[in-house]
């Protein structure tokens, strides 16, 4: 069943991302961490889906952000970001997923690890937890390709200077900001031992990224002692090792 | 009732006849996997077949790959709406893995190093529609992709297609596996869209 969101409002996050703010009349909810799939229609019938990522928290008013990053060649990604406008319908289905979830009356600490643009569900178990008033021990692990490239830059700034349980490290793949203390470079081994929650503490983990970026993240976590079965995954994009 | 996009066009393709509805299709090969990817050393791999009592049939990678194998071009479909056409694998029949098994189940529950399970039909499995697959485009099956070996099931949507699969329980009652609990549909036939449980 589809859902037709209308669009409320909408602004850049970056030079190639946009969240779009909809409002769904029959919208039943949703928990931080599930997508939807959103369906473009042309004049002659002709439609096309992808999954999105849902960026805000689970709320009552039946609205959803989502946070869209435009892929140079991709065939829904720049109609979302370029063409839609605010007042225009949208078509959605979801919310979907029921895996790679926070729920909020999770207690233990939790280990975030994005990758680009898989801070946008990590975001959303971010912000469930500030609106739901838990006190859950959140870390989030933050890599981007560039400062420029960073999503939600100032939210996650003020929520991780009020509440010192909910911390951020940023980790930049090609260049980092002046006197950044590591140089860029992918995460490995010494950051997650000086950002992320220590094995013995058992956090659960949360990784979203491109694969190849996901597949390093999880054994970077693994080989310093974080149990398989702690790490849940989402993945998008090629492998990239082969076409 | 369909909305249309103002402004929209798309992109068409001329092979669309392959396309299940609502998929595009990737020259990539992207992943789809719940957690990380499970390292199983070829010294201690073995695939079993079991009633959920007794095991009928252990293989270990020596034997299995001394079972004659099949080289079969297929398009696949992920239910996160990719497709990729014409891809080239090599693998042991489920026909051949089964040949001597005598059963009167009429499902089966496939397992995987790591937990992943997941179920469907017997009668999917044989009839020259499942393998279990350790080469891809000639090259051993990278771990990402389910290697050392994966079952694929092609047509069926991919998650079926257990990765870094260790067996497979026969049962005579249908019991889902890992994301058919978790909302996605129990059969999951691309051509009829059956992604998720209201499908």
């Amino acid at each position: 069943m589809w859902h037709v969101g209308k669009i409320i409002a909408l602004h850049d996050e970056t030079a190639t991302a946009r969240t779009i703010i909809l409002e769904v009349p029959d919208w039943p909810g949703h928990i931080a961490g599930q997508h939807v799939d959103v369906r473009l229609t042309a004049a002659d019938g002709y439609s096309a889906a992808r999954s999105y990522s849902i960026a805000s928290a689970p709320n009552v008013d039946g609205r959803i952000e989502l946070t869209i990053e435009r892929l140079p060649d991709g065939e829904v990604s720049p109609y979302l970001t370029q063409e839609l406008t605010v007042g225009d319908p949208l078509e959605l289905r979801g919310p979907l997923g029921g895996w790679f979830v926070w729920r909020a009356n999770q207690t233990e600490a939790i280990q975030l690890i994005a990758g680009g643009s898989g801070i946008v569900p990590l975001m959303a178990m971010i912000r469930s937890r500030a609106s739901a008033g838990n006190r859950a021990p959140f870390r989030l692990v933050y890599s981007v390709r560039e400062p420029a490239a960073v999503f939600y830059r100032d939210e996650l700034k003020a929520l991780s200077s009020q509440d010192s349980a909910d911390s951020v490290t940023y980790a930049y793949t090609r260049a980092a900001p002046e006197d950044w203390p590591r140089p860029p470079g992918r995460i490995d081994a010494a950051l997650i031992e000086s950002a992320a929650w220590p094995s013995n503490l058992g956090p659960t983990c949360y990784v979203c990224g491109p694969t190849p970026f996901v597949e390093t993240a999880a054994r970077l976590l693994i080989a310093s002692g974080h149990s398989p079965d702690k790490i849940r995954t989402e993945r998008f994009g090629p492998t990239g090792d082969r076409k | 009732m369909t909305i249309i996009s103002r402004g929209f066009t798309g992109r068409r393709r001329v092979d669309d006849e392959k396309l299940p509805p609502g998929q595009y299709v990737t020259t990539d090969f992207p992943v789809l996997s719940a957690g990380p990817t499970p390292r199983v050393p070829l010294a201690k791999w073995e695939f079993t077949v079991g009633d959920g009592n007794n095991e009928l049939k252990r293989w270990d990678w020596k034997s299995f790959r001394e079972l004659p194998t099949e080289t079969f071009t297929v398009d696949i479909h992920c239910v996160t709406r990719w497709s990729k056409f014409g891809t080239t694998w090599e693998g042991v029949s489920l026909d051949t893995l089964f040949a001597d098994v005598k059963t009167d189940a009429s499902y089966a529950l496939v397992h995987s190093y790591g937990g992943y399970t997941t179920n469907l039909p017997l009668n999917d499995l044989l009839n020259k529609q499942a393998w279990i697959a350790f080469k891809f485009e000639g090259e051993d099956l990278a771990p990402e992709h389910g290697g050392p070996a994966r079952l694929l099931v092609p047509h069926l949507y991919l998650w079926k297609s257990a990765k870094w699969v260790h067996g497979i329980t026969l049962m005579k009652q249908d019991s889902p596996g890992f994301w058919e609990r978790l909302g996605y549909h129990n059969y999951g036939d691309p051509w009829r869209e059956q992604r998720f449980w209201s499908d």
